[in-house]
This record gives structure tokens, sequence and C-alpha cells, in this order.
């Protein structure tokens, strides 16, 4: 299995770890990821809150070196993954705005390269079976809330990616490795993403909401796809126990963490030791020690 | 009751939006469902469907200054849900569009300020560099200390990076702001 694999800004800083992990449960599953080379930003929200056709370029500059690569262009960042299927999607479906992206990136792109969120790779490509059958340490347990907010999902007729209300992806992988996916009712609301600097307010607000439901459902962690997500979740805690006195102490791992655990990579490349909320007590509660 | 001052408006806005955003503001039948999911809808004074409403009655720039233009997190889940299939989310990037174009005013954040020092870091280094982005939004907001006591934290675990990732083909990435700037005003 080979892919073009598109890491996404905040790989190199905010998600390191998302993107050590995702390479860490690459190998271990035997899957390749190439790298393509200068990839770019995709725009994230500040594009397309600022101009459409900035919106759709910065995409297709990245998707147009994928398309000479012959490869699948593989993402793991929800951000980046929705900006890179929303471009394709409207370069494919509107003959003037594919013109004038071609001309902005320099080259024409039709919006052939088919998008696919590593999650998605791993369910169809791999398999929860072969998955299942690698499994060296099992989560034994553990009670997950899975967490797929917006970008994943929405709006559906374009990502195309699970049930948009009641998706179920995270859910089968947490139960392949031995885990307990919780049944609650937020997997899809809102984090407040790109908000977290300018409306620090709103974000506190709607994170608080979520690490609510979270912990009432009885959840030991929730489990993420998006860097946006996790930020949120995981820094705000802090502002979440300064304002309101309730302290949460919620683990926020990707879901390529938890896999990796179970896959029996060592946590030094997974990244657990980059979180604001530490994981160490729950991968303890599962019997065994996250430094294996 | 939703009443549209005409005296205020500065040509309705519907025409422009509709063609931005390529919807249809007339098939709205005003469900509400976009301001039933919007998770920011019980923290803003206007709610989606009410500016949905507006738009359609004729509403000019006065609309432009809705605190939830930036309070919007682009969630889709308006667009998901609307039974009508407009896409509330694209009519709220045209009005974020237009609010820039006419200067409207400044909400409480300054997201405009944010997307903007966001974007002219992507143009400079063809990547986001998170320490220009925070510095450049911090000067310009003037609330220099807020989240400062987390930095340490961060820069040691390696989730904010002291310099910029110069990978990137900044040459296209320069080309695109260039050529967008060319074709302002131009629509979906």
């Amino acid at each position: 299995m080979r892919y073009a694999y598109y890491p996404g800004c905040s790989a190199e800083s905010t998600a390191r770890d998302m993107h050590q992990s995702t390479l860490a449960v690459a190998g271990a599953l035997g899957i390749e990821m190439i790298e393509p080379k200068g990839w770019t930003c995709c725009g994230a929200t500040a594009g397309h809150q600022t101009d459409a056709l900035l919106a759709a370029s910065l995409p297709a500059a990245n998707l147009v070196n994928v398309r000479d690569m012959g490869l699948d262009c593989v993402v793991n960042c929800a951000a980046c993954y929705n900006r890179m299927k929303v471009a394709n999607y409207e370069i494919s479906n509107n003959p003037q705005i594919r013109k004038a992206v071609s001309e902005a990136i320099g080259r024409d792109y039709d919006g052939s390269v088919k998008v696919r969120h590593f999650i998605e790779v791993l369910l169809n490509d791999v398999g929860l079976k072969t998955i299942g059958g690698k499994v060296k340490r099992s989560l034994n347990g553990l009670k997950v809330a899975c967490y797929y907010g917006c970008l994943l999902v929405r709006p559906p007729k374009v990502m195309n990616f699970d049930d948009a209300e009641n998706p179920t992806s995270l859910d089968k992988l947490v139960k392949a490795i031995g885990g307990v996916s919780v049944d609650w009712p937020y997997k899809v609301e809102c984090c407040g993403g790109g908000l977290s600097l300018s409306r620090t307010d709103v974000v506190v607000n709607l994170t608080n909401s979520i690490l609510d439901m979270a912990k009432s459902s009885g959840a030991d962690c929730i489990a993420v796809s998006c860097p946006m997500c996790q930020v949120n979740l995981d820094l705000r805690q802090q502002d979440i126990k300064k304002q309101t006195g309730r302290a949460y102490q919620m683990p926020i791992v990707y879901i390529t963490q938890l896999l990796g655990f179970g896959l029996g990579i060592g946590s030094g490349k997974l990244g657990f030791n980059k979180l604001m909320v530490p994981a160490t007590g729950i991968l303890e509660k599962t019997g065994m020690s996250s430094n294996g | 009751m939703i009443t549209i001052k005409r005296t205020k408006t500065g040509g309705a806005l519907k025409g422009a939006v509709e063609r931005i955003a390529d919807v249809d503001l007339s098939v709205c039948l005003q469900c509400r469902k976009c301001s039933s999911g919007c998770p920011v809808g019980k923290l803003a004074k206007t709610r989606p469907s009410e500016i949905m409403r507006r738009l359609h009655l004729g509403a000019g720039n006065e609309l432009l200054e809705s605190d939830i233009l930036w309070m919007c997190v682009s969630c889709e889940t308006c667009t998901t849900r609307c039974p009508m299939g407009i896409d509330v989310a694209a009519v709220m990037d045209a009005l974020r569009k237009l609010a820039i174009e006419r200067g409207a005013s400044k909400q409480e954040g300054n997201v405009p300020l944010f997307n903007k020092a966001f974007l002219k870091t992507v143009e400079i280094f063809g990547r986001t560099y998170e320490m220009a982005l925070i510095t450049a939004y911090k000067l310009g907001t003037g609330k220099l200390m807020n989240d400062t006591e987390k930095f340490p934290t961060m820069l040691k675990k390696g989730k904010i990076s002291l310099i910029p990732s110069l990978g990137g083909d900044r040459k296209t990435v320069r080309r695109i702001f260039k050529k967008t700037r060319e074709n302002k005003g131009a629509g979906k």
C-alpha cells in the first residue's frame, strides 16, 4: 500500500504527536507514506473565510503535485482533509472555478486526485480484521468517547466520509484494539475550531459542554482526529478550570496514538508526552505501561 | 417580527450574497434548523435563520455588523441540515467577504485580523508559522498577555516552533495570492 501523505502545517507544530503517531501506525501496518515535495498550506478556515478562489487554489497547488506522483492523497488533519475535498468538489463541478484555479496555480488541475482520510484507509484498505490481528496490547476495556467534530463529516455531500450525524469509523477502530466506545451524543458537535485565539470565550464555552458530556457519559478519555479539536479540548481545560472551577483532567488523544499503543509501538514514537493533560493514567488503567 | 430599516441600507446585499455563495435565498422556509444546530446560536445576538430572513427581505450593509459573522465557526452544521439544501455556511463566508470589502465595524476578538495574520504568514513562508501569526495577532489586538502562561509548556512540548518551516513551494503560493488579488470581486 503506497500513498502520497500530506501532513499539513500543524504536523510541524501543534500536532507533531498526530504526525508521529500516524507515521508509526502506518509503518507497523506496512503502509508506505510519501510526502509530496514542497507541500504548502491548505489555507484552512482563514482561507475560505476570506476568498473562495484562494480557498480552492491553495489545496489545488498541492493536489496537482500529488497527481504527478500517481497516488491517492492521504490526509490525517481533518481541516486539511476538508479543504482538499471541498476544492476538488468545486473544481470538478464548476468549469469557471477550474479555469480560475488553474490560472492561479499556473497548471491545469481537474480535481481528479483521490483525497482520503487516514482513518478511511485503515478501515477500507487495511481492514479491521488485519488491525485486530496485530494487536499486542489490548486497551482492556478503556472507555473512549470518539469525537469527530465538524470537518471530517460535514458537509456530507462533499465529504462522503461516514454518517454525518452518527459516524462510527473511530468507534470501530477503538473496539478493534480492545477499547469500549462510549455511546454519547456529542460526536459531531463543534469545539470552536479556529476561534481558539480570536474568540477564546466561545471555545471555552463549547469545549466545556463537550468535556462535560464525555465525563457524564463515563469516558476515560476522548479520541480525536483533528489537530484543532485536540488543542482546543486539551489546552482549554486550564481555562475552564480557572473560569468555572471544574477540573476535568480528561486526556484528549489522537486515535492514531491509541492505535499505536494497541499495536505495541513505544510511547516515545507516539508523542504521548506532548499532551497537556497526561494520558499516563489511562494507559496504566489498561494494565500496561506506555513505555513498552 | 423581523423588520428592515431601508434607510440604513447601502443597497440590498441579497444579489451580491447569492452571486458569491451561489445560493437561492428565496427557497428558505424559515424552519430554523440552522439556528437550532448552530453551536454559537445561543451565544450570538443574531442567529443564522434571522440572517437568512433579513437578507431575503432586502437588508443592506447594517447586516454586516452582526456579531454572528465573526462568531460563526464554519462548522457546516447549518449547511448539512438545511432541508432546502441552502449552503448557509457559504452565505456566512460571502457576508464576511463583503464585511471586509465594505469596512464593516470590527467585532470583539477581531477574527478578520486573525485571518489576515494567518494568511500573511502563509504568503511569506508557504506554510503556517504560528510564532509570527500569534505575535502579529497579539500586537494588532493589544492583548499581549492572553494565553502567555501556556507558551513555555507548549514550546517545551514542541507544540509551537520558534523557527518557520521553509520546505514549501513559496513561489507558487505567492503566485496564488497575487492572482487572487487580481481576481478580487469575482464570485464562486
